[in-house]
């Protein structure tokens, strides 16, 4: 494989009708580090992923996975990858032990290989004692580990992990973590999709910024941040009318325009030290008689990059192509 | 797992996994009781419905007893019902993902349709089943054995190869709403404007001809002749046509639709 690349995906172009979803998009994943792959929704991130795994078919591009070829290769692609997507794809009717060993044999391993592989992995994601209820039982979390597990029931050299912990609380998104780390410690190469700065940062090896089809970032957590402050505070004044006079009271706490949004009193701060800042906004806003209605310190999100990199706010856009009448089902 | 696998090996493949599939969509019926009973006290009660309030009526232009007329015409239209499942359950696999993970594991195409399309027309032999037995109750004899269940086993060939053009239809429309209603809409006319319940010689000569025509009469008629002792090679001929036909379209274009369809 070139450059110990496991996942190659060049120049991939895919139109669904006007809608451009992919516009050449270039990523490489080398073999056995993760690559995060961070964008808003419709970003075309479901598209890339679903092309890598063979479900669609790209309008051009030279993609490689695990070194062969998704288009004229896919069922030798299929037995090196493991995929699970953005809704746990998991029977609600059959149990957790049930989906596992029918994943197995789909994968054509013998009956017994199969259920020892599902024993194996029950116990892995914690579901041993609901292995047997069926899965309309489980509550979201067991759920996407089901998902998880079953991606993974043929240990594939390859996963693709669609935006995994989409919907979770954040106790069970954690935990999520942590399982995804344990199965990429043993050297499988993984590309995730996330929403979620945070989880790329806490997962990936490498992320790449998508944006309407168009890589725009790429480059390691530490260098996606490098531009960009280490703490946001967002202050809201409890009188909108004050904004303008707030933010040029807090200008001197960061070396960039604090953003404002004077129809509803908003003003994001971007700082070195947010917990030593925090006391300064408060200390500068108390001095003037400013109220403030809320004040939170939180870390760089998705939307901070973006606008660092693009100046732009992430517009929340459907990409999704619309609906062609009664027949006609098309993919996002 | 392996390799390269023999096109000899994939050809056994497309069979074990069909099988694998297939029981999944078995046990998922046999897991939803409640659905199982009112799938087949729904046709039995039509059964039992038609018999009694409409046969007597009908008796007359039917040659004599009722259900002899009626409990062959009434399989088909049960076995052919069928394949309103297949539409709404593939439907709601592509909807929830299951297609997708099944087209990424290495498993046969054919094997996600096969497999659904076996175990919803098992599903109609249980439901035909039970309607014999209560036909049996209610005074349906078979004049000959063999006849009888060759007429059965073409009903169900016909109720099988109706459960590809379900398969279609389900791979067609949007999502689950639009299937439960596609799935049926249009077997309603197949079904009433045919020889299933009532002779056709006194519908109007344009519904007749559509009527007497169509392939449901046409299994239908064959299957009753059967069922009631009498064989006629030409008519079985036409019957036959019919299921290659509908499967030698439908199974290609199911087929080839589930290998470009994309969920969601």
């Amino acid at each position: 494989m070139e450059n110990n690349h496991a996942i190659i995906a060049e120049n991939v172009v895919k139109h669904f009708g006007d809608v451009k979803a992919l516009d050449g998009v270039s990523i490489y994943g080398e073999a056995g580090k993760v690559l995060g792959l961070l964008g808003p929704n419709g970003a075309g991130k479901t598209t890339l992923v679903r092309i890598l795994a063979t479900l669609l078919k790209p309008d051009g591009g030279n993609i490689r996975v695990g070194g062969l070829d998704v288009l004229r290769q896919k069922r030798q692609v299929r037995e090196n990858i493991g995929l699970a997507g953005q809704y746990a794809a998991v029977d609600e009717i059959l149990t957790g032990r049930e989906n596992l060993v029918m994943v197995g044999q789909l994968y054509h391993m013998p009956r017994r290989a199969a259920q020892e592989r599902t024993t194996e992995l029950l116990d892995q994601f914690a579901l041993t004692d609901a292995a047997d209820r069926p899965v309309k039982t489980y509550s979201g979390g067991m759920r996407r580990r089901l998902d998880l597990a079953a991606s993974i029931v043929a240990r594939p050299n390859i996963l693709f992990l669609d935006e995994p912990t989409t919907g979770l609380d954040a106790r069970a998104r954690i935990a999520m973590w942590g399982t995804i780390r344990t199965l990429v410690a043993d050297g499988t190469t993984l590309l995730l999709t996330t929403q979620y700065l945070e989880e790329a940062d806490e997962l990936a090896d490498k992320i790449v910024v998508i944006d309407h089809g168009h890589v725009i970032a790429e480059g390691t957590a530490d260098e996606l941040k490098a531009n960009m402050a280490a703490d946001f505070i967002d202050i809201s004044i409890a009188n909108p009318l004050q904004t303008v006079q707030a933010s040029s009271l807090l200008q001197p706490l960061t070396s960039e325009a604090p953003q404002t949004d004077e129809q509803r009193g908003h003003v994001i701060l971007a700082v070195e030290n947010g917990a030593q800042s925090i006391a300064e906004v408060v200390r500068l806003l108390d001095g003037d008689d400013i109220h403030i209605a809320e004040l939170n310190l939180r870390r760089p999100t998705l939307n901070d990059v973006f606008l660092s990199i693009t100046g732009e706010a992430i517009v929340e856009e459907e990409a999704k192509p619309k609906r062609r009448g009664f027949f006609g089902r098309r993919s996002a | 797992m392996t390799g390269q696998a023999g096109a000899f090996q994939r050809f056994i493949w497309t069979f074990t996994d069909t099988y694998v599939v297939m029981r999944r969509n078995l046990s998922q019926l046999f897991r939803q009781p409640q659905l199982l009973i009112f799938a087949t006290i729904q046709p039995v009660m039509f059964l039992l419905l038609f018999t009694y309030v409409f046969g007597g009526a009908i008796r007359f232009s039917t040659g004599g007893d009722y259900i002899k007329f009626l409990l062959p015409g009434i399989i088909i239209q049960t076995i052919i019902f069928a394949s309103t499942n297949t539409t709404i359950g593939l439907n709601l696999d592509l909807s929830r993902g299951m297609i997708d993970r099944f087209r990424s594991l290495p498993m046969s195409r054919a094997a996600v349709l096969a497999g659904r399309t076996v175990a919803d027309t098992v599903r109609g032999a249980v439901t035909i089943t039970i309607m014999m037995i209560a036909g049996m109750v209610i005074g349906f004899r078979f004049e000959d054995l063999g006849s009888g269940l060759a007429g059965i086993l073409l009903a169900i060939a016909f109720g099988h190869a109706f459960t590809w053009i379900g398969a279609t239809i389900g791979l067609y429309v949007k999502d689950p709403e639009a299937a439960q209603v596609a799935g049926f809409i249009w077997m309603f006319p197949l079904t009433f404007a045919s020889s299933i319940f009532v002779p056709t010689m006194t519908m109007p000569d344009w519904l007749r001809v559509f009527a007497e025509n169509q392939p449901v009469s046409v299994v239908a008629n064959a299957v009753r002749d059967l069922m009631t002792g009498t064989v006629n090679p030409e008519e079985i001929a036409v019957a036959l046509a019919w299921i290659i036909g509908i499967f030698v379209v439908f199974m290609p274009l199911a087929v080839w639709q589930y290998a470009k369809v994309a969920s969601r």
